[in-house]
């Protein structure tokens, strides 16, 4: 927190008063006694330093390693090709940095010693709020911001009259005044204003625990998945409907409201007017038809990049899309064994996409195919297909093809977009006589031995879907902008105190003097106090430079 | 979405040239202040030290500043020779005197600063769009925000001590947004195209300029602070041009003050950023790459705000804290751009 150690923590060490103990050369600290230390030490700014500086430290590693929540498959990959340091990084948490014991170790740490600093200060601001202005200081000269003023004796102003117009002027710029002494020789007044500085203070820093709190709750609470739908067909909010699903630790299925999304049409849009950027997408659109529930009417809705869907407590966030070419394979006996668009998974920004298509349907054998999709088919030097543009201009299939037992039986869990093709026979292939399958599109191909056909039917465009509900989304941004508030406050307002003391001299003269001390950083005290002076000025019918004989101003004795 | 306008984009381009260039003749002036005042300085210093014993020194020193006032108490003034360590006003408020090298220096950032201007504003109208969409168009309108908040600075306050430095860097943003990052007008890719872009963008090229002005005149304290402590010690002045700083402490001063909006700043890109973010990705945070060094950066002025508050940490340290933040900084914008895997690959290379 700001300022804390300007001054000393209150109550925690009874200074001076333990000196004359008898016991004090023995510091027997029981294990309350540790404690207390350990908590003390703990809510010190100086360790609320250190935690957030190694706050900063910690984060760095998550950027400089993959992460597992946000790449799973990256870390996969990475503990793959570093097989000797790999694991001991993973042992220290290096790929789940951000839920890691040390990393949480430290946050919390941190909010702890916050909330154990909040909260005496908290009681502190409390006490202050309802307790006069601090006594006045016996030398009022001592102060960073000083000045005095004489009003003449021909205006017949008292000690206690010029007082009372000091109270006032403080008064009237918000000031909370106590007076002292009035009817004595040399009345005096202590007063102070910003007490918001502080609230503003403790509210930013409350705030902050209520954003960890919130993010806390969309963790518990909350629910996200993935689901790719190709044009014409429906997601419908159940469990079953997504393709990929984490759920909150507390998360239960009857929390799914049953709305649906048919993707009617996707168009994309890409630049052919710059240079540089040719081809590079500029317009992802997705229409949609939309029913909040199954009875409810349909609505005609469009979603975007950056302009999500809300339906049933959920956003819909257009994350990706590819192409889904249309398929029809024949199998050796002559049926249909499948027929339907296939997502094919885009590598690069010209759409060169992976494919795989299994058919476990197909008799007598089963079938898959591997390979790519390439939305511009070209042929380079060597003779190898490649995509030259991301719209469909000649959409083409490259092929290779196996048959036997795809595994699908086993009832372990297979990767659609993955063919292990370890206990297949390879059928087409660059290496092989049969060579591999190219399609155009309204192409068939027979596949060697009777093995059946393939027909490229034709094209459609799919997109991936987040469906993500965060119930702690909406109160983690207001505490964070209560905290910003809270921020500015306790930046740029003012803890000032101000004190004044007058007294009428032998010739009828009114002598007063003044001064001001902030708490904490403030550079606008010299303006305050100049600004407190000409307000007594005017009252009092006195002229004379604004800055007086203030002592942080410049006199030049040169 | 309006077409691009490919030949206004090039007289952008030529703008950000011409402004380099102004930009290197207000360099070159506001060097040439320095050293020519600091070569005042010590004429009359040498002449103060002919005439030993009259208290020359002050007069002399005042007569240089006119009616300013002598610099604050710690300033650690008086070596053995009796020169002052500071004559710069501690308040950094303009004095009578006149340096004809910095006014041409101001002016020649002044006509820079137009230049600049043109050329940022034509980037933005041959796109169609804001001029920040891609690190080329980021650093040409930070470094446009950097000279213009030097100005604006200027209009309150004598920072032209810190012109060198400030004038340095914002060739630096210009050379090497020319050079490394150039990007030629283009549209933006649909992650990009929100409102948010105005938002958030905006506020961090800001932050970050203000940030720039702060890491300037925080070195400038670190080179103050150890010159008034070799001072103390009765060594001799070894960067006589720095007595046109003010001390250190006030440095430290006026740095916090611009710290606290930069931090202000720095926290609204956070958050704007984490809202946006919900919107584009579907979560406020992730703790993606860009995001990270956000957070570590904040974390950084945080922990430079509460170092000014804790004792033992002011000064020196917590300097050195606002140099660790704005080099952070710096390496969010160029290395993790770049070279790290994240949502925020927009660098258009």
């Amino acid at each position: 927190m700001t300022e804390t150690v300007k001054k000393p923590k209150r109550g925690r060490k009874p200074e001076g008063a333990s000196s004359s103990r008898q016991d004090v050369a023995v510091p027997a600290l029981g294990p309350i006694g540790m404690l207390r230390w350990a908590w003390t030490q703990l809510t010190s700014m100086r360790t609320a330093l250190l935690l957030l500086l190694l706050l900063a430290v910690a984060a760095v590693p998550g950027s400089l390693f993959p992460q597992r929540p946000a790449n799973p498959a990256v870390v996969t990959q990475y503990l793959k090709d570093h097989a000797d340091y790999g694991p001991w990084l993973d042992k220290l948490q290096l790929f789940d940095v951000y839920s890691s014991y040390w990393f949480s170790a430290i946050y919390l740490l941190l909010f702890i010693s916050l909330i154990g600093c909040i909260i005496p200060r908290a009681r502190a601001h409390w006490k202050a709020l309802r307790t006069a202005p601090p006594r006045t200081p016996r030398r009022i000269s001592r102060l960073p911001q000083y000045g005095t003023l004489v009003i003449p004796a021909a205006q017949g102003a008292t000690a206690s009259s010029a007082l009372a117009d000091a109270a006032a002027v403080l008064k009237g710029r918000r000031y909370r005044v106590d007076t002292r002494d009035t009817d004595g020789e040399r009345p005096h007044l202590g007063a102070e204003v910003g007490y918001v500085r502080e609230i503003g203070n403790l509210v930013f820093h409350t705030s902050l625990v209520g954003v960890l709190v919130s993010v806390a709750i969309g963790g518990l609470f909350g629910y996200s998945g993935q689901r790719t739908l190709v044009e014409g067909e429906t997601f419908v909010n159940t469990l079953v409907g997504y393709d990929q699903f984490s759920p909150g630790t507390d998360f239960q299925s009857a929390w799914l409201s049953p709305y649906s999304v048919q993707l009617d049409k996707f168009d994309v849009r890409y630049d052919r007017e710059s240079v540089k950027q040719f081809g590079q997408p500029i317009d992802f659109n997705a229409s949609v038809t939309t029913k909040d529930s199954p009875d409810a009417p349909a609505q005609k809705q469009t979603l975007k990049v950056n302009d999500p869907l809300e339906i049933g407590g959920t956003g819909l966030y257009l994350v990706g899309n590819g192409y889904a070419p249309v398929i029809t394979v024949r199998d050796g006996k002559g049926n249909v064994a499948l027929q339907g668009p296939v997502p094919a998974i885009p590598t690069d920004a010209v759409y060169t996409s992976t494919m795989v298509i299994k058919v476990p349907d197909a008799q007598p054998d089963q079938l898959g195919f591997v390979g790519f999709f390439l939305p511009a088919a070209q042929l380079n030097d060597a003779g190898i297909a490649y995509s030259a543009d991301p719209d469909p201009l000649k959409p083409q299939l490259n092929l290779n093809s196996y048959y036997g037992d795809l595994g699908l039986n086993s009832g372990s869990p297979q990767n659609v977009y993955n063919l292990d093709v370890k206990n297949l026979k390879q059928l087409n292939g660059r290496d092989l006589p049969a060579k591999g399958i190219v399609l155009d599109a309204g192409q068939t191909y027979k596949l060697p031995d009777g093995k059946g056909s393939i027909t490229f039917d034709g094209l459609k465009r799919f997109i991936a879907i987040d469906i993500r509900h965060n119930p702690g989304q909406v109160p983690a941004l207001i505490f964070a902008l209560v905290a910003v508030g809270g921020l500015v406050i306790s930046l740029y307002t003012g803890r000032r105190r101000a004190w004044v003391r007058t007294g009428t001299a032998e010739d009828g003269r009114v002598m007063v003097e003044y001064g001001l001390l902030a708490r904490g950083e403030d550079h606008g005290l010299a303006r305050e106090t100049a600004r407190i002076r000409k307000a007594l000025q005017e009252r009092w019918g006195l002229d004379g430079p604004a800055g007086g004989s203030t002592a942080g101003t410049p006199a030049d004795n040169g | 979405m309006p077409g691009l306008n490919f030949e206004l984009g090039s007289y952008s381009e030529l703008f950000m040239l011409l402004a380099a260039g102004t930009y290197t003749v207000a360099f070159i002036a506001f060097a040439w202040d320095l050293a020519k005042s600091s070569a005042t300085l010590r004429a009359i210093d040498e002449r103060a030290a002919r005439q030993q014993g009259k208290a020359t020194v002050t007069v002399a020193a005042k007569q240089l500043v006119g009616a300013g006032a002598p610099a604050a108490p710690s300033s650690g003034t008086g070596s053995a020779s009796g020169t002052t360590a500071v004559t710069a006003d501690s308040s950094m408020r303009y004095s009578g005197e006149r340096r004809a090298p910095a006014r041409v220096a101001v002016a020649l950032t002044i006509l820079a600063a137009l230049i600049h201007g043109a050329g940022v504003i034509s980037r933005g109208f041959a796109a169609g769009r804001v001029p920040w969409g891609n690190m080329y168009e980021f650093l040409t309108t930070g470094a446009w925000l950097v000279a213009v908040v030097f100005l604006l600075v200027l209009l309150r306050r004598d920072l032209r001590f810190v012109g060198t430095f400030v004038m340095a860097l914002v060739i630096i943003m210009l050379v090497a947004a020319s050079v490394a990052f150039w990007t030629p007008v283009g549209h933006l890719v649909p992650a990009l195209q929100s409102y948010w872009l105005v938002i958030h963008v905006s506020i961090a090229v800001l932050s970050s300029a203000l940030f720039t002005l702060t890491f300037s005149m925080s070195v400038l304290q670190l080179l103050q602070s150890r010159r008034e402590g070799q001072l103390a010690l009765g060594r001799d002045d070894k960067l006589m041009f720095m007595r046109l700083v003010p001390d250190a402490l006030s440095l430290e001063n006026f740095s916090y003050r611009i710290n606290t909006i930069a931090f202000v700043g720095w926290t609204f890109t956070l958050m704007f950023g984490a809202i946006w973010a919900e919107k584009a990705w579907g979560r406020f945070w992730g703790w993606d790459t860009k995001e990270v060094w956000t957070f570590v950066i904040w974390v950084v002025y945080a922990g430079y705000l509460h170092a000014r508050a804790t004792r033992g940490w002011t000064g020196t340290r917590a300097a050195w804290l606002s140099i660790v933040g704005y080099l952070c900084v710096v390496f969010n914008f160029t290395i993790v751009n770049q070279y790290f895997n994240g949502l925020h690959s927009y660098s258009g290379l």
